[in-house]
């Protein structure tokens, strides 16, 4: 492991994020909140300085192989939130330094979940930091780095690989950096859009702001404790439509900007994952119509929490832990599907999980005829071995945290539903679960254990398991 | 600029290597998945796998708005294949590498009509290096063009040389040899010398020649040398046989050592002039017994490299022979520049070098009828090679005729693979291909070197 690259590379991360607090810090100063853009320009100088020490010596040694590559995107995204948590330390808004790290570990992982019981008490420079750090969360702090930095040739691919999400993490151009700016580009054209929408429909600039960093990033912090719930049913509408958008694989919106259109209109998970959100919402609009007078309303709900809850993002409109069985077990299995590889949502993967049936037809295929000679096509395109098992070793791994995780915060003692979904909506980065964790409801009960095991959860999850895990290989240290 | 580089073998591995460093954008072309992968890992590049002869692997890679294809599979004819493919699309230049002797013989023609910007054949490059070694001495520096039929060669002027105080008209007169001075420094002073410029001690000049022409040249003006009259070499693969094709050819007594009966049957067949000798080089008592205690150069060509390696090693114990070594592999290049070895010659390296220098003259002038810019002197003067594709006001006219700007010189014309030092009655053709060297840059075109 050479640690001085990583050390090196961590000293950008700080500057970075030291810049990005600056965000909250004059939204502070607009707002008249003095003590918490003091706190949030303190950190800002304290992540710069230790940032420019952390970088002042350009190492020796400059390789950044798979591992270290791997490596210093999880530490980068643990000091990201542990640094990212002292403003609210500071100004008061979150006292506990636990919740604190929570509350920010979910904002860059996209989660959205929450420790706070009243988010409305939150100063509003807080209350900015909490959804830009969705922002930043959502496309990753390395894709934006590799979009400015001209960050040492061949290596960059290692550290996009670690933060993008997919089965199989490939380029869309040959260069990594021009890669991350055409993907940066989108993401912030996406987010142009989503913002002008909201605007349009009658939002304020500062909730407008907010609620488009949660949408874009798929994150999910409300600004209000009824979450969407206040927004009108037009401005609802439209936060559905960008999560759902949100999802998509980005490299759909690449090739429309390459005017590829039969290849991007092809592309088999995308289709997927549309079919998906429309089934299940219909399933639920169905299910709900007792409880709502209006086929518009039923199919307005439904479509939200489906968006919301396929997408990772975990906005909601009404308290969804109310509604009857099927619908909560469908949300559920929503939660584990997650969004499309590629976008900024998080979750299992809907690539992933084709690759996986996919395989298993095979396998059921090769039952009847054992010495069938046959290919996994995914995209067109025959699926390599290496991906098929690194998908098994991926979903192994997955369901090995899941369940582990469900078992260590099981010591609290609340119900198996509440467990699960607090373990399935944060490992998946969605945020609100069912029963006490539900939309209603927030973390705050669990024990500071439950909350380290589940911040745990939100950055294995939002890194997709295998460069946290990698840190807690003893071979991954040593130098040889 | 884009590239595509098919054929990810040791050569493309190294291409993939410099350009990608180069701020060029770069698709890898490969049958092998896992060749894709581990290059695609180490590189800023973007792998596409495939066979570079189907014209879908092709589009995948984006060759609709790729500016270079270089094909360096191990195959010919796969690689000339797919730069047919890739020529389907007008702005595509294409490079092919093609290494056996049969094509490249009728190399003018295939690149001619298949629309090739260069050929490439690693071990006449590093025959033609190699007998760059053995003919020239170290004081002499040499630049090569493109197809390498070209040698411009760096010179001092000192006091006791016989072309100080010579007017510039007077060099073909009095010596008799077809060559040109191109540039001329002076101090700060970089110029394309008039007819009647005179040479002073002091000066620095540029000579354009063919290698025969050279070694008569030299001769004349009184660089002194130690001239390298007989060689030896190991080894008669296809660089063993273009290195003594092309040391016969300047009068180099050549003797060739090869362990294969039917390949010495061949080459005595091949090199009429050479001497082959059916026995194993690397056997020392062989070595002594052809005499290579009074031979000038020792060139080791087999396919190993340690053998290589070790016979320059043993030939510097027995005489004064210059050794020239090839090396195949080059990961462990640092190592075998610290040996006591005269010359190593990795062939992939010149290979390597070869195409990028072109991708790097390309860069500058995708857009006109330049085939390539090479610069000279640091960059105060270039050369500009162009391809005659049209008749035009410059073409079947003595160049005498032409009103040529100042400062600009024709310094080679390119005929069906001969190459002619031009003179006041030689003719622009079409189809030929032509040097022209200048201190200035304003060129798009072959019309471009008459004053309007």
């Amino acid at each position: 492991m050479n640690l001085s690259i990583i050390r090196y590379i961590l000293g950008w991360v700080l500057q970075f994020e030291a810049l990005f607090m600056l965000c909250p810090a004059v939204t502070g100063l607009i707002y008249r909140e003095y003590r918490a853009a003091l706190s949030f320009f303190g950190v800002a100088a304290l992540c710069a300085v230790i940032g420019f020490l952390f970088r002042r010596r350009y190492p020796k040694n400059d390789a950044l192989f798979l591992r270290e590559g791997f490596a210093t995107v999880a530490l980068s995204w643990f000091f990201l939130s542990l640094f990212g948590c002292i403003p609210f330390l500071l100004s008061g808004d979150i006292p506990n330094f636990v919740d604190a790290l929570f509350e920010t570990a979910s904002g860059f992982t996209t989660t959205g979940a929450s420790i706070l019981t009243d988010v409305e008490a939150v100063s509003r420079a807080g209350t900015f930091w909490r959804c830009f750090s969705h922002w930043i969360g959502g496309m990753g702090v390395f894709m934006f780095i590799l979009a400015i930095l001209p960050l040492m040739g061949g290596y960059g691919m290692n550290l996009m690989r670690a933060e993008s999400p997919g089965p199989s993490v490939g380029k869309v151009l040959p260069k990594v950096k021009t890669t991350a700016m055409v993907m940066y580009g989108i993401y912030i054209g996406i987010t142009v859009i989503c913002l002008i929408c909201y605007l349009i429909s009658g939002m304020p600039l500062y909730d407008a702001l907010n609620t488009t960093f949660g949408t874009v990033g798929t994150g999910g912090f409300g600004i209000y404790n009824s979450s969407a719930g206040s927004f009108t049913p037009l401005q609802q509408n439209m936060i559905t439509v960008f999560m759902i958008l949100s999802g998509i694989n980005y490299n759909l919106y690449f090739l429309l900007l390459a005017r590829k259109f039969r290849k991007a209109f092809s592309l088999e998970e995308v289709r997927c994952y549309l079919i998906i959100i429309v089934i299940s919402s219909l399933l639920i609009a169905y299910d709900i119509r007792s409880l709502y007078e209006t086929v518009g309303a039923r199919l307005r709900h439904a479509f939200f929490q489906v968006g919301s809850i396929m997408t990772s993002t975990g906005y909601s409109t009404a308290d969804f832990d109310q509604w009857p069985q099927m619908s909560r077990t469908i949300l559920v299995i929503l939660m584990l599907i997650g969004a499309c590889a590629g976008s900024t949502g998080g979750g299992f993967k809907v690539s992933r999980f084709l690759i996986l049936i996919k395989a298993a037809k095979r396998k059921l295929t090769e039952l009847i005829h054992p010495n069938l000679n046959k290919k996994i096509y995914f995209e067109g395109e025959p699926l390599s071995e290496e991906v098929l098992s690194s998908t098994n070793a991926y979903t192994a791994v997955y369901f090995i945290v899941l369940f582990g995780s469900v078992l260590l915060i099981s010591l609290d003692g609340f119900d198996f539903t509440s467990n699960f979904t607090a373990v399935t909506a944060t490992l998946n980065n969605i945020g609100p679960g069912l029963s006490a964790v539900g939309p209603a409801q927030s973390y705050a009960g669990y024990s500071i254990f439950s909350k380290c095991v589940l911040i745990f959860d939100m950055l294995a999850g939002r890194l997709e398991l295998f460069p946290v895990l990698i840190l807690f290989m003893p071979s991954c240290w040593k130098k040889y | 600029m884009k590239i595509i580089i098919v054929g990810i073998g040791m050569v493309g591995y190294t291409l993939v290597e410099r350009l990608s460093s180069e701020k060029h954008d770069i698709v890898v072309v490969d049958e092998d998945e896992e060749r894709i992968r581990s290059v695609s890992d180490e590189f800023d590049c973007m792998g596409v796998i495939g066979n570079g002869g189907d014209f879908k692997v092709l589009v995948r890679a984006d060759v609709e708005k790729t500016d270079l294809l270089i094909a360096v599979t191990e195959s010919d004819e796969q690689n000339l294949l797919c730069c047919i493919m890739a020529r389907r699309f007008e702005n595509c230049r294409v490079i092919a590498r093609v290494r056996n002797p049969i094509y490249t013989t009728e190399i003018g023609f295939l690149r001619r009509e298949l629309g090739l910007s260069m050929v490439i054949n690693p071990e006449n490059i590093a025959a033609q290096e190699m007998a760059r070694i053995i003919q020239y001495p170290p004081s002499i520096r040499i630049d090569t063009f493109t197809r390498g039929r070209i040698e411009l060669m760096h010179l001092a002027i000192e006091e006791n040389n016989l072309l100080n105080g010579f007017r510039i008209r007077e060099i073909r007169q009095k010596l008799k040899c077809r060559v040109l001075i191109c540039i001329v420094t002076r101090g700060e002073k970089v110029f394309v010398p008039g007819v009647d410029e005179m040479l002073l001690a002091g000066d620095k000049i540029v000579v354009a020649a063919t290698p025969a022409e050279a070694n008569d040249f030299f001769e004349k003006i009184g660089v002194h040398y130690e001239h390298t009259k007989s060689v030896m070499i190991v080894g008669g693969g296809r660089t063993g046989y273009y290195l003594g094709k092309r040391l016969v050819e300047i009068g180099i007594h050549t003797k060739i050592i090869e362990q294969d009966k039917n390949r010495c049957d061949e080459l005595t067949e091949l090199l009429p002039q050479a001497e082959i000798i059916h026995g194993d080089g690397t056997n020392e008592k062989l070595l002594v017994q052809e005499g290579i205690a009074h031979v000038d150069a020792f060139a080791a060509l087999t396919g190993m490299d340690e053998e290589n390696v070790f016979m320059s090693l043993a030939v510097k114990n027995h005489g004064k022979a210059r050794t020239i070594t090839k090396i195949k592999r080059i990961s462990y290049t640092e190592v075998i520049n610290k040996m006591e070895l005269d010359a190593v010659v990795f062939p992939r390296m010149l290979t390597a070098d070869y195409i990028t220098k072109y991708a790097a003259s390309m860069t500058r002038n995708v857009e006109s009828g330049v085939e390539n810019i090479f610069p000279l002197e640091e960059g105060r003067a270039e050369a500009y090679e162009f391809f005659v594709r049209e008749a035009s006001d410059v073409t079947d006219t003595p160049i005498c005729e032409l009103k040529i700007k100042p400062d600009l010189l024709l310094c080679s014309i390119t005929r069906n693979g001969r190459l002619i030092i031009p003179t006041g009655d030689d003719e622009i053709r079409v189809g030929d291909a032509v040097i022209a060297i200048t201190t200035r840059s304003e060129f798009n075109d072959i019309k471009d070197i008459v004053r309007r």
